[in-house]
C-alpha cells in the first residue's frame, strides 16, 4: 500500500443532524423558539428529539449519523459498503458525493467523483431518449462531446433503438431505467459511487449492468465505491469491503469476512432457538450441526465432515415421517435439498417414541459464505406437515481444502457448490 | 506534515464553509449542462401546445392592450405628448416581464430541483443561471414584439412621432445584463430563504405583483411624484424604476437619462446580486437537509 495509491481519503468525517427542527423549521417555530430563549425558557422544540435512542450528544436534540469515519481508497479498488437500513451508507454516500457538507472531517480527492445515487435523474418525460441522454450525462459530469462521442452505445446498451425519438414519457418503466442506466454505464470519472442501483430492470438487464460494472472496474481500473443489499453482487464486484453499522465502521476487510459480519449483525446466528419445538404431534427437541469431534459449530469449514442432528419426540400416533432439510444462501437461493425421501429413508415413529436422526455431508461442498438451513418435516402417510421452518437456524462456511490437495480454491472463482471429479490424462492418446 | 502537503488533492469535501466559494473553472466545465438546461426549459414548455411559442407574443400584447385601456384611456395617465401610450405600456412590461419572470423562477431553485440536486452534484448555480439564460430568449422574442410595434407606429402612423432612440441605447445590453442579476439576485435571495422558511413563498406570488405597481410599468415617474410627492420616493429609489425607466429613455426618449441613474442601477444590481450568490453558496452546502 504505497500512500501514492491512495485516490481518496476520508477522515473523520461525521455528521449531525438535528432532530425535529428539520423539515418544520419554519419562521413561526424559530421565532417561538427565540421568544422562549428570551424569557430565559426551555426550547419548545427541544423535546421532539428526546424519544431517539441512538447515539446522542450532550441534549438528545442531536444525532450522529455518521461517526468519526476514517477509511482510504486506492486507485482501482472497488470498495463495496454494507449496511443495514440506517447505518449511514447513504449519508456518507451524499457527502461523497456533494450532496451534502460533513458536519465535522474532510474528505480528500484525487480524482474527479461521479455518483450514481439513482439512475435517470433529472430525466424530463416531454423529451425524447436522445434528448434525455444529453441532459442526463450532463447532470451527470459529460460535456456534450463526450456524450455524441458515446451516444450511440449509449443507445445500443439500452436496447432502446427503436424509442429513442420518442418522447420518455411514452416509455415503459422498465425502458426508462434502461436507458437511465445506459446514460450512466458510459460515465468516465476517475471515482464512481454506486448506489444500489442495480436492482433494477429485468434478468437479462441485471445481468448485463453487473457485467458492465465489473467491466468498469476490472478492464478499465476504475475506482468504484459500491453499496448494496444484495450480497451476491458485493461479492462478485468489490475487492474490499466496509460494513456500517450505527454510523460507524464495524468492519474493514475482505469481503467474505465482511458479509458475515453484515449478517451477525442482523442477528444471524444460532443458539436462539428454545427446544422443544412444538409441531403438529410432534416435538422437535434438538437441532445441531456436529463436527468430527463431537462438537457442536456454526462455523464449518469447506471439505470437513458434518452431521446434521435432529431429535423427534412423536407424540401421538404413528407417523410415517419424512425429513427434508433446505439450504439457502444469503439471498435466499436454493442451494441443495437433503431429504430422505429420495434416498428412501424416510421412516416410521411409533407413539411418543424419540428418535435421533443425522443427516451426515461427508465433505462440505458449498462454496464460503453464510447459509441458512430450512427444515420440513412431513407425515407421508397423511401427507401433511408436521413442522416447516425455512430458516431454522443460519451457519458460516470458511475456506478449506475440499480437494485435499493443499490448495484452496479462491473464494471468487470457485462457484456455489464444489464437486468431486476427475481428470483423465492420456499421454498416449490420438487426437 | 509536509509529506501530506505534497500530494495534491483535486479537492477537498469539508464542512468550512468560505463566504464566497465560486469555482468557476467548474462552473465553465458545467457550461453544457447549462446550454442543455435552457434547452429543455424552452423545448418543454410549449410541448403539445398548439401555439407554441406564440404565447410569448400574446402575454405581453394583451397586458398591454388592458393596460392602456384600463390606465390611459380610463384612469387618464399621460404617457407623453406624441407616444402611444400602448407602445409605452409594452416598453414597461417587456423590461417588466424579463426581471419578474427571472425573480419567479429562480426563487423556488432549491424546492424545484430537490430530487435532482438531492442526488447529484454539479455547482447549483447553474441552475438559476440556466433560468435567466432561457428568460432572455423569451426577453428577445418579447423585444421583437416591441420592435415590431414600434416600427407600425413609427412609420405607419402619425401617432408616434415623438419617438425616437436616444443615443443612450449603447448603454441597453449592459441594461439587460442589470434587470438579470437584479431578478437573479433577489431570486436567489428567496430561494435560499424559502428553503427553511417556506412563509416566504406566499409573498412571491402576489410580491413581484405589488413589485410591478411600484415599478413605473404602467405611468412615468415624474406623473407620480407630480400627484403623489409624499411617497414618491418608494418608486424613485426602487431599482426596477429606474431600469424601466432607462429602457424607456433608450428606446422612446421619453423620461430622463442620467449617468447617475446607470450608476445607481449597476451598484445596486450588483450588490444584490453578490448578497444573493453569497446566500445562495451558503444554503447549497446542506440545503438538503433542511429543504
Amino acid at each position: 500500500m504505497s500512500k501514492t495509491d491512495v485516490i481518496l481519503k476520508v477522515e473523520n468525517i461525521s455528521k449531525q443532524y438535528r432532530l425535529g427542527l428539520v423539515g418544520t423549521g419554519t419562521l413561526s417555530h424559530d421565532l417561538n423558539r427565540w421568544w422562549s430563549k428570551i424569557r430565559g425558557k426551555e426550547d419548545p422544540y427541544l423535546k421532539v428529539g428526546e424519544s431517539n435512542d441512538r447515539r446522542t450528544k450532550g441534549n438528545s436534540e442531536y444525532v450522529w449519523a455518521l461517526k468519526d469515519i476514517d477509511f482510504e481508497v486506492q486507485k482501482g479498488e472497488v470498495l463495496g459498503i454494507i449496511g443495514k437500513n440506517g447505518a449511514g451508507k447513504s449519508t456518507l454516500l451524499k457527502i461523497l458525493s456533494r450532496v451534502t457538507s460533513p458536519s465535522t472531517g474532510s474528505i480528500k480527492t484525487k480524482g474527479r467523483i461521479a455518483s450514481l445515487l439513482e439512475v435517470g435523474t433529472g430525466f424530463h418525460g416531454e423529451m425524447t431518449g436522445r434528448e434525455n441522454i444529453y441532459l442526463n450525462g450532463a447532470i451527470l459530469g459529460m460535456t456534450k462531446k463526450e456524450i455524441t462521442s458515446k451516444i450511440e452505445e449509449i443507445i445500443d446498451f439500452s436496447g432502446c433503438q427503436r424509442y429513442i425519438d420518442t418522447p420518455v414519457k411514452r416509455y415503459s418503466s422498465g425502458m426508462t431505467v434502461r436507458l437511465a442506466f445506459a446514460v450512466a454505464a458510459f460515465l468516465e470519472p476517475d471515482i464512481l459511487v454506486v448506489d444500489e442501483v442495480l436492482a433494477v430492470g429485468d434478468a437479462e438487464f441485471q445481468k448485463k449492468a453487473i457485467g458492465k460494472m465489473q467491466d468498469i472496474s476490472k478492464s478499465d481500473g476504475r475506482t468504484v465505491l459500491f453499496v448494496s443489499h444484495n450480497m451476491e453482487s458485493i461479492q462478485k464486484l468489490c475487492s474490499r469491503c466496509l460494513v456500517l453499522s450505527d454510523g460507524e465502521i464495524s468492519f474493514e476487510g475482505n469481503v467474505l469476512d465482511a458479509v458475515n459480519r453484515y449478517l451477525e449483525i442482523f442477528g444471524f446466528s444460532t443458539g436462539s432457538l428454545n427446544f422443544p419445538i412444538i409441531g403438529k404431534g410432534i416435538e422437535i427437541t434438538k437441532f445441531q450441526i456436529k463436527d468430527s469431534g463431537e462438537n457442536v459449530v456454526n462455523h464449518l469449514i469447506l471439505g470437513q465432515k458434518y452431521f446434521f442432528e435432529i431429535g423427534i419426540l412423536n407424540k401421538d400416533i404413528i407417523k410415517e415421517i419424512n425429513i427434508r432439510l433446505q439450504i439457502f444462501d444469503f439471498n435466499d437461493n436454493l442451494i441443495s435439498t437433503l431429504n430422505t425421501f429420495h434416498t428412501e429413508k424416510h421412516f416410521k415413529a411409533q407413539s411418543n417414541q424419540y428418535l435421533n436422526v443425522e443427516c451426515i455431508i461427508a465433505k462440505l461442498p458449498y462454496a464460503p459464505g453464510s447459509y441458512k438451513i430450512g427444515l420440513q418435516i412431513m407425515d407421508l402417510a397423511k401427507r401433511i406437515n408436521l413442522y416447516e421452518n425455512n430458516s431454522i437456524t443460519e451457519f458460516f462456511i470458511e475456506n478449506g481444502d475440499f480437494y485435499g490437495s493443499g490448495k484452496l480454491p479462491g473464494a471468487k472463482n470457485m462457484g456455489k457448490v464444489l464437486t468431486n471429479y476427475e481428470w483423465i490424462i492420456d499421454a498416449n492418446g490420438i487426437s | 506534515m509536509a509529506a501530506q502537503k505534497s500530494e495534491d488533492w483535486l479537492y477537498t469535501i469539508s464542512s468550512k464553509n468560505k463566504l464566497i466559494d465560486l469555482n468557476f473553472k467548474e462552473i465553465w466545465y458545467y457550461r453544457d449542462l447549462l446550454l442543455l438546461f435552457v434547452k429543455r426549459d424552452i423545448i418543454t414548455v410549449y410541448k403539445q401546445t398548439i401555439l407554441g411559442p406564440l404565447w410569448y407574443f400574446i402575454q405581453p400584447l394583451f397586458t398591454s392592450v388592458i393596460f392602456t385601456l384600463i390606465f390611459n384611456n380610463l384612469a387618464g395617465i399621460p404617457t407623453g405628448e406624441g407616444i402611444p401610450s400602448f407602445l409605452f405600456n409594452l416598453a414597461g412590461i417587456t423590461s417588466w416581464n424579463y426581471f419578474g419572470t427571472c425573480l419567479v423562477d429562480t426563487s423556488d431553485t432549491f424546492k424545484k430541483n430537490q430530487a435532482i440536486f438531492g442526488k447529484v452534484y454539479f455547482p447549483r448555480v447553474i441552475t438559476p443561471l440556466s433560468v435567466v439564460v432561457s428568460n432572455l430568449l423569451k426577453f428577445g422574442i418579447q423585444l421583437l414584439v416591441f420592435i415590431g410595434f414600434y416600427i407600425y407606429f413609427v412609420f405607419f402612423t402619425s401617432k408616434a412621432y415623438a419617438a425616437s432612440p436616444t443615443t443612450a441605447m449603447i448603454g441597453f445590453p449592459l441594461l439587460i445584463v442589470f434587470m438579470g442579476l437584479l431578478g437573479l439576485g433577489l431570486g436567489m435571495i428567496i430561494s435560499s430563504l424559502t428553503n427553511k422558511y417556506r412563509d416566504l413563498k406566499f409573498l412571491v406570488g402576489f410580491g413581484v405583483q405589488l413589485l410591478m405597481y411600484g415599478s413605473a410599468v404602467m405611468y412615468p415617474l415624474s406623473y407620480f411624484e407630480e400627484k403623489l410627492p409624499e411617497y414618491s420616493w418608494l418608486v424613485k429609489y426602487n431599482p426596477m424604476t429606474t431600469v424601466i425607466e432607462l429602457f424607456r429613455y433608450m428606446t422612446l426618449g421619453v423620461g430622463e437619462f442620467s449617468i447617475f441613474q446607470f450608476g445607481y442601477v449597476a451598484v445596486v444590481s450588483l450588490i444584490i446580486f453578490l448578497f444573493g450568490l453569497i446566500i445562495f453558496n451558503k444554503t447549497e452546502k446542506s440545503f438538503i437537509d433542511t429543504v
